[in-house]
């Protein structure tokens, strides 16, 4: 089993960021890492070496041994549902509760602007789900958990579907949020993403972290 | 008036109807005859002993020998109410809630009915107790038993819209809200088409029993309103509790949503 080298000590975490701490379950992990606020994580490693999994971990969306932290406040000791507005997953294929664009988000200034970022047309707040574009949704779910303002976003492929100018859009996003303090975790098959975005770099395999940090 | 007796010419011709379904399923290929002439037996079986219990039950007033009856119907209601579901949870959760919610819902509107409306001397009495009981249970059962169908069926389809919800900071029950509701709502549609039919298209079980039984028409119908009022307050409470404990088990207390809590 090879681990990242220098994982930190439980008991040590970050006053501003995400601190990761033992975190693991049957499949993945143990993992130990920090992301500082501000910063970006990229992960990258193929289909199946763990990558969503340690995204749900981290998200407290599955079971799990080991803790994680945000700005020093761990996740078991507050209740899960304040945890995951804080840290934020957007999965690579976002769920949607209903048809209706606007039952997940207000039409609102913030949305709007959020939007425009993100280069969707007003009209998609008024099409069915259904009917959007995989691109379309994948920029929808992002605007929705941008919405919430969260100080952590773990994200699974935001651009998967997307073109390469949209893509860089959605990267300005990003470093947006970073430069107002959230630490990013992005996992990405995209070389030339995880070089334009990485302030850290860790790549996964069955389920664990190999070589060093750089 | 004395109530109409069937004789053995009658039995025969319920048994020829049987079989004539019988035939339409061979004819029509719908590979439902096996289940069909097991569940006819079994329906005949069933019924035959329930009366020559019932027979021997109602001849001596013991309230042990009634309680017996009810736990044996309990018993048997506890394992049908999950029997039907395609998802289903790990089996002594399955039986748990399914038995328990149905148990609870009975339970109340039965009390309610023999402590009020219907007041038996004593109110234990048999001959009111147990098929009084019986209905409600059945009523219940059904109910329960769409409600976890509804919610377990409905709970992997929806685990990404459910999940959506979770990660943008909503609690367990926030999650799963419309779930349970809808649930419940399709658990008590049987019932309130019941309701909604009741006298208009169909005349209702108990009254049409007392009716042949000699009752006044009037007075049947008073019967069966509170009856039905009953029925619908039994439903309404196993059909909520199921979906809410379902729910509940299908979660944990840090609001993940736990499908490997279902039965493989």
């Amino acid at each position: 089993m090879i681990e990242g080298v220098s994982a930190p000590q439980a008991g040590d975490v970050l006053a501003r960021g995400l601190s990761v701490r033992a975190l693991r379950n049957a499949h993945a992990g143990p993992f130990a890492f920090d992301v500082p606020a501000g910063a970006c994580l990229v992960i990258t490693g193929m289909s199946g070496a763990g990558k969503s999994v340690l995204l749900r971990m981290m998200a407290d969306l599955d079971p799990h041994q080991g803790d994680v932290a945000l700005d020093g406040r761990f996740c078991s000791a507050m209740s899960a549902h304040r945890w995951r507005r804080q840290v934020v997953y957007l999965p690579a294929e976002p769920g949607w509760w209903s048809d209706s664009v606007l039952d997940h988000m207000p039409d609102d200034a913030l949305t709007r602007e959020l939007m425009a970022k993100a280069g969707l047309r007003a009209g998609v707040l008024n099409d069915p789900v259904h009917r959007l574009s995989t691109g379309e949704r994948q920029r929808l779910a992002l605007v929705r958990g941008l919405r919430l303002a969260p100080r952590a976003l773990l994200m699974d492929e935001p651009c998967s579907a997307l073109d390469g100018g949209t893509t860089l859009m959605v990267e300005a996003m990003m470093r947006d949020v970073m430069a107002g303090g959230t630490a990013i975790v992005l996992v990405s098959h995209d070389a030339a993403q995880a070089v334009r975005m990485a302030d850290l770099r860790r790549e996964l395999a069955q389920g664990h972290f190999v070589g060093a940090d750089s | 008036m004395t109530p109409i007796l069937l004789d053995t010419g009658d039995m025969i011709l319920a048994g020829g109807l049987i079989v004539g379904c019988v035939a339409l399923s061979l004819v029509l290929s719908l590979g439902i005859h096996r289940t069909l002439i097991v569940a006819a037996i079994r329906m005949a079986a069933q019924l035959v002993l329930t009366g020559s219990v019932l027979l021997f039950v109602f001849g001596r007033s013991s309230v042990w020998l009634t309680l017996l009856v009810l736990a044996f119907m309990f018993s048997a209601a506890t394992f049908e109410v999950g029997s039907r579901q395609v998802a289903r949870l790990t089996p002594v959760w399955h039986f748990g809630i399914g038995g328990f919610s149905t148990a609870t819902g009975t339970i109340i509107v039965v009390l309610v009915g023999l402590l009020t409306a219907l007041q038996p001397h004593p109110w234990y009495q048999a001959r009111t107790a147990i098929p009084m009981t019986g209905l409600l249970l059945g009523n219940v059962m059904n109910a329960t038993s769409l409600s976890m169908n509804t919610l377990l069926s409905m709970v992997s389809r929806e685990r990404a819209a459910i999940e959506a919800r979770l990660i943008l900071g909503a609690t367990r029950a926030e999650a799963m809200n419309s779930l349970i509701r809808q649930s419940i709502r399709t658990a008590l549609i049987p019932t309130l088409n019941q309701m909604a039919a009741a006298g208009v298209i169909t005349l209702p079980g108990i009254m049409t029993g007392q009716i042949l039984a000699g009752m006044n028409p009037l007075d049947a119908s008073k019967y069966q309103i509170v009856l039905m009022s009953l029925i619908v307050s039994g439903n309404m409470i196993g059909a909520t509790l199921s979906a809410i404990l379902t729910s509940a088990r299908l979660s944990d207390a840090r609001g993940r949503l736990r499908l490997d809590h279902l039965a493989r």
